[in-house]
């Protein structure tokens, strides 16, 4: 039943693919959202299924086919359903369906319609094959599979240069990220002999047995320190965290609905599932679980503060993005995992509505991206604007929506962290709520800019058409814009596009309850954190001291086939409230703090922007902090002059070929001067070989001979 | 009549049906009738070869260790040389690959339209020879057809070849010219030291493997080396590397699938079949040195593709690179390596084929290989682009696709290696897996993406259905082998194993699980 969850994308891929030239456009996507369609009702019966189970035996896996199996190395089709991949599939099928239904209507006209439809459903394919995969080479193919898709997505528009750019940055830096997980995987397999998730042929899996390793001292790097950097340095190009968050903005190039899946909702959130999947091995080393927390802070700052600058309404929401998964690579270095996976599903939630709705301003826009040129749409757009508010509301942690819940977690699990250095947990948090604070406040500038204050597109409006700079998304000819509508006014977006709207924006509001913190719940009468409980068998907790004690746990997971990770998370009582690191009162000051910093931010905003919407930023900030240079110059130029220049025009034509034709060129010419040579060139060339392998010959047979008799 | 023999000598037979029938015919008929006819009997050929080929596969038995379907007959019995053929695990998938590739070349060199009697003429003898040298077992015969390659090979690069084909084809003659001699030298050598009785693979082999210490050590090293020269020029590795580009660049665009399809497989398969068993201690010893040279070679032929301006070169030079990679999986010793060492040589025959066919067909069409002149052409030439695209994601090893399984497997085999320094060459060899998306997507991104930038591509027409024929086989292989690699692996597993054995003798073992 598994592998029918990934099969049924790629199924419609291949319908599309080979024959969506030949159909018209409602059959490619219904053939599109169907497929989709089937994986998702088959996600959520799988799922029933699991949460059937008894808590701590909630696994299901199956075998497709061998893949690879070499000496010891083996990897194959093989699947796993466990609660941290059982919720990835929920919200990959449900979310992914929503935006496949809005893309049929987002892309309605596109001559590449098809295509567009035949890589979204191959997306799905990898992506799903992502998270079920039962080892970390399938892992892989999703990983460097969605990583195609995404490269194909993003150079969508092949006629545009700058999406071809982008699309090849994007491939290429997450080639880099890419190479370390490789060596992360080739660095299991010698230590462990396994890069499975569950025990094969006898040998446990890599995570069971990682589990009874002594945690490493802090500042140390030993083996699990080294894999976990090594998988991390992965996470940090799929998932766009510093310093290989390049592409991610770049990558608006493509499709809206391409953002909103790929680039916020789904594909980017790898690198948090390879990191909490993997978490045996990242809690045995405080040093990488420092860095990852470290990166993960300064990402969500650095990410917010360039936010704060841009003009293109989706590069505001892609800024946001690289910041918000900040957020969740910080709750995976102090050991939050559980956090850092329900903030990645709320913001799935959130973030693939603010993009569907910046997708729906910029075609009632008539692909207009600029938010200097926008303002007043509420107007216009009533749905679009109420929906795309409420997302507004949930990343800047407006109370009780989505984002609220899953940010607080983070940051009270940031305050009290165990691993990490003394005092660090406390530094972090500070950065992350001052991030916070940033967050609120670009949104409210975002916001602001495009749905309140004066219209500010009209009279240049007629010029819009030819100005260039910024991405368009050019499928649209005349085949919408003049339904009725005036050229120049914008228009609310048809019900295929803001039905997944409304839609997103309820799981928005709602979603958030599935992980009510303990010590808010206990206020607002929700006693149970659902999340916590139901992932806690996937995930392994962080225990400072601890020596090897879970081996016996681990071995007796592993005999029921489970993923091993739960080791000591299943064995305890799954309840064990996280009130034992602080008490309840500061947390619920520091709630009440992160709520304060959220309205500040949308406060300041509101007064700043209501005032005077246009203001010059930054240009540091404006120009991404040269990043993109820094890198062009330090490293792209040089390896190119050099490979040029060095290796190519003087090693290889100069050293080596010079050698080989001076010796050439003495050969023949000193059969010239033996008259050897009348007859040409080839000829002189073969009579010298000759001689001297003649030569060569003769030496050996005697030295063999004389060798010979000398035994 | 054995199979083996059949499949090696049916396009030699092919030739001489050729001669007599333009004998026969050519005296009437059209110039461009005979030409289509000599094209059309070609391929049929080239056809019934590959069909025939396929016996060998349903008839071999991926349990066996020894070679299969043998035939031994002695030839020249005063040297103690014989028609000794067969098949093992080592070579029954080059020889597929052989008879694979053979027709789809001859349906890229459709538009030869230079002497084809004699361009197919070559073509065929070109075929018999690389069959036999995977299929000798005789030290004697394999030398032989080692050599006999090369006569046609220099023919079709001189005569069918681009404006300095004379300089390539002699370049490419001289470097594998002096490499084979000293081979010859070390050949004749192992003959004596054996005894002075016999050529046979299998027996001197099997005698050496306890023999060979009666051979001094620098001798052993000597041996190794001229037979290694000779292997590492036609790989080739760094830094004998120049004659590739040239050869490439200049070679008929069927000649350049051969080339990278076949020819320089020649070269890995040697060393896996003569130096690595004969002599395990020097292969041991030279390891360290030698993986310098493919990691060298990987990120070197990388960076260098990368800034080359004619596409031709561009694929030439990620042939230097990737099989370094094959180079660095041979002398890890490890089963992972070994078996992706051989993978990566079919993997590498079959996406750098067809990457030749996608370069030929433009220049087919605009008669330059330059970047620079394209831009655009997946507006006109959508099916094409992409094939263009699957085959160049193939070549950069995307998974589910046939050049990421041989590259995995030897860098995580080379990672746990026992050899020196195997960790590192694993890190550094990794490196080409980066840069081979750099340029191969940097070359996609100016042939075929961004606006049609220049008149002429404007109106390039698409495939045509030939053209179809020939890259579909090679596309659909590619998806084959990455998605069902134990198709293929299970079938060099036996052989790969005893060559691990022969030269793991007196090593530690490599760390088990656990």
């Amino acid at each position: 039943m598994l592998k029918w969850i990934t099969l049924a994308p790629l199924i419609g891929a291949l319908i599309n693919g080979l024959f969506g030239k030949r159909l018209n456009e409602k059959v490619v996507g219904l053939i599109a959202c169907l497929s989709v369609g089937v994986s998702a009702a088959l996600s959520f019966m799988q799922f029933g299924k699991l949460l059937s189970l008894p808590a701590d035996q909630r696994v299901i896996t199956e075998h497709f086919f061998t893949w690879i199996q070499v000496g010891a190395f083996r990897a194959d089709f093989a699947y796993l359903l466990d609660p941290l991949s059982g919720l990835y599939i929920l919200f990959i099928t449900g979310v992914g369906l929503l935006i496949h239904i809005y893309a049929t209507g987002y892309m309605h006209g596109d001559p590449g319609y098809y295509r567009f439809f035949t890589y979204l459903n191959l997306f799905m394919f990898m992506m799903l094959t992502l998270v079920l995969a039962d080892n970390l080479l399938l892992l892989f193919v999703g990983w460097e599979g969605v990583g195609l898709c995404s490269y194909l997505l993003i150079g969508y528009y092949i006629k545009r240069k700058e999406a071809g750019d982008a699309a090849k940055k994007a491939f290429v830096t997450n080639r880099v990220g890419d190479f370390s997980y490789s060596i992360g995987m080739f660095l299991i397999f010698t230590a462990f002999g396994s890069i499975s998730f569950v025990a094969k042929d006898g040998v446990p899996s890599f995570l069971t047995q990682a589990a009874s390793r002594p945690v490493e001292a802090l500042w140390s790097l030993g083996l699990m320190g080294g894999i976990a950097l090594l998988l991390f340095g992965g996470a940090t190009g799929k998932s766009a965290q510093i310093p290989l968050f390049v592409w991610l903005p770049d990558a608006m190039a493509g499709p809206t609905p391409v953002s909103a899946l790929i680039h916020a909702a789904t594909m980017v959130t790898a690198g948090v599932y390879l990191t909490a999947r993997c978490s045996a091995i990242v809690v045995k080393s405080p040093t990488a679980m420092t860095v990852i927390a470290v990166i993960g802070a300064a990402t969500a700052i650095f990410a917010a503060t360039i936010g704060l600058a841009q003009n293109d309404i989706k590069k505001v929401l892609a800024y946001s993005t690289v910041s918000q998964l900040g957020y969740m690579f910080l709750a995976c270095g102090v050991g939050a995992f559980i956090a850092g996976i329900f903030h990645v599903m709320t913001h799935a939630f959130f973030k693939a509505l603010l993009f569907l709705g910046s997708g729906s301003v910029i075609h009632g826009m008539h692909e207009e991206q600029d938010i200097r040129k926008m303002g007043g749409l509420r107007k216009y757009m009533k749905i679009t604007f109420v929906t795309m508010s409420i997302g507004w509301f949930a990343i800047a942690g407006f109370p009780l929506l989505s984002g609220f819940f899953s940010k607080d977690e983070i940051l009270w699990k940031t305050f009290t962290a165990e691993a990490l250095p003394h005092g660090w947990g406390k530094a972090l948090w500070a950065v992350a709520f001052l991030t916070a604070g940033l967050t609120a406040f670009y949104m409210t500038r975002m916001m602001w800019l495009t749905f309140f204050g004066e219209e500010r597109f009209g009279k240049g409006h007629d010029a819009h058409h030819g100005h260039g700079g910024h991405g368009h998304d050019d499928h649209h000819g005349d085949h919408h814009g003049d339904k009725g509508h005036g050229h120049g006014t914008p228009h609310e977006s048809p019900l295929v596009m803001t039905l997944p709207l409304i839609l997103l924006a309820v799981l928005s509001i709602f979603g958030g309850f599935v992980g009510v913190p303990h010590a808010l719940g206990n206020i607002i009468g929700i006693h149970e954190n659902k999340i916590e409980h139901f992932l806690q068998p996937s995930i392994a907790e962080f225990h400072a001291g601890e020596h090897g004690a879970a081996a016996a746990h681990g071995a007796a997971a592993e005999s029921h086939g489970a993923p091993a990770v739960a080791a000591e998370g299943a064995a305890k009582p799954a309840a064990a409230p996280a009130e034992a690191h602080g008490d309840a009162s500061t947390e619920l000051a520091l709630t009440g703090l992160s709520v304060l910093i959220g309205l500040v931010g949308i406060g300041l905003g509101v007064l700043i922007y209501s005032k005077k919407p246009i203001r010059h930023m930054p240009s540091v900030l404006e120009n991404k902090y040269y990043v993109d240079e820094l890198y062009e110059t330090t490293i792209i130029n040089p390896l190119e002059e050099t490979s040029r220049h060095v290796l190519w025009k003087f090693v290889d034509v100069k050293v080596i070929d010079g050698f080989v034709n001076g010796v050439a060129r003495g050969v023949s010419e000193l059969a010239n001067l033996l008259r050897y040579s009348q007859t040409g060139l080839a000829r002189s060339y073969a009579a010298v070989i000759l001689l001297g392998a003649i030569a060569v010959i003769g030496y050996f047979v005697v030295k063999i001979f004389g060798i010979q008799i000398g035994i | 009549m054995n199979i083996i023999t059949l499949t090696t000598f049916l396009p030699l037979i092919g030739a001489l049906v050729l001669v007599l029938y333009s004998v026969v015919a050519g005296r009437e008929g059209e110039p461009n009738k005979l030409n289509n006819q000599y094209r059309y009997l070609t391929l049929l050929i080239t056809t019934a070869t590959f069909l025939v080929s396929l016996g060998i596969l349903t008839g071999f038995d991926r349990n066996q260790v020894a070679a299969q379907m043998v035939v031994k007959a002695p030839w020249i019995t005063s040297l103690g040389t014989s028609y000794h053929v067969g098949i093992d695990g080592l070579s029954v998938w080059l020889v597929l690959l052989t008879t694979f590739l053979m027709p789809l070349s001859v349906l890229a060199s459709w538009h030869v339209e230079k002497r084809v009697r004699e361009y197919m003429l070559f073509m065929l003898v070109l075929e018999t020879g690389m069959l036999g040298v995977f299929v000798s077992l005789d030290m004697f015969l394999f030398y032989l057809f080692f050599e006999i390659t090369l006569i046609p090979m220099y023919f079709l690069i001189g005569v069918w070849g681009g404006e300095r084909r004379i300089y390539a084809a002699i370049k490419f003659f001289i470097y594998t010219v002096v490499g084979s001699l000293l081979m010859l030298a070390a050949i004749i050598a192992i003959y004596y030291y054996n005894g002075g009785t016999t050529f046979d693979i299998v027996e001197i082999t099997q005698n050496f493997a306890t023999k060979r210490t009666a051979i001094p050590f620098p001798v052993q090293r000597m041996l190794w080396f001229a037979f290694a020269l000779a292997f590492f020029i036609k790989v080739p590795l760094w830094p004998l590397h120049t004659w590739l580009p040239d050869a490439h660049v200049e070679a008929p665009t069927a000649g350049s699938i051969i080339l990278a399809g076949v020819l320089l497989k020649m070269g890995t398969y040697g060393l896996m079949r003569f130096n690595l068993p004969l002599f395990p201690e020097v292969s041991r010893e030279a390891a360290p040195f030698v993986m310098t040279l493919a990691v060298i070679g990987i990120v070197y032929g990388a960076l260098v593709a990368m800034v080359q301006p004619d596409m031709k070169k561009l694929v030439a030079y990620s042939s230097v690179s990737h099989l370094g990679f094959v180079v660095l999986g041979i002398f890890a010793f490890t089963e992972q390596a070994l078996q992706g060492a051989l993978y990566q040589m079919l993997a590498h025959g079959i996406s750098t084929g067809a990457l030749f066919m996608c370069v030929g067909m433009i220049y087919d069409r605009r008669h330059t290989r330059m970047i620079d002149e394209f831009g655009g052409v997946a507006t006109p030439m959508p099916q094409f682009s992409t094939m263009f695209l699957i085959v160049s994601l193939s070549s950069l090893g995307l998974p589910l696709l046939n050049g990421f399984i041989g590259e995995f497997l030897i860098l995580i085999g080379t990672f746990s290696s026992d050899v020196p320094y195997a960790k590192a060459f694993a890190v550094f060899g990794g490196l080409g897996v980066i840069l081979s998306a750099v340029y191969l997507l940097w070359m996609l991104q100016r042939v075929l993406f961004g606006d049609v930038t220049k008149r002429e591509n404007a109106e390039l027409e698409d495939m045509e259905w030939r053209e179809k024929v020939a890259l579909i086989p090679l596309v659909a292989m590619a998806l084959v082998m990455g998605i069902a690699p134990m198709l293929f692996l299970r079938g060099s597993e036996k052989a790969v194993n005893k060559v691990k054995e022969a030269v793991q003798i007196n090593a530690p073992k490599v760390a088990e699980h656990r």
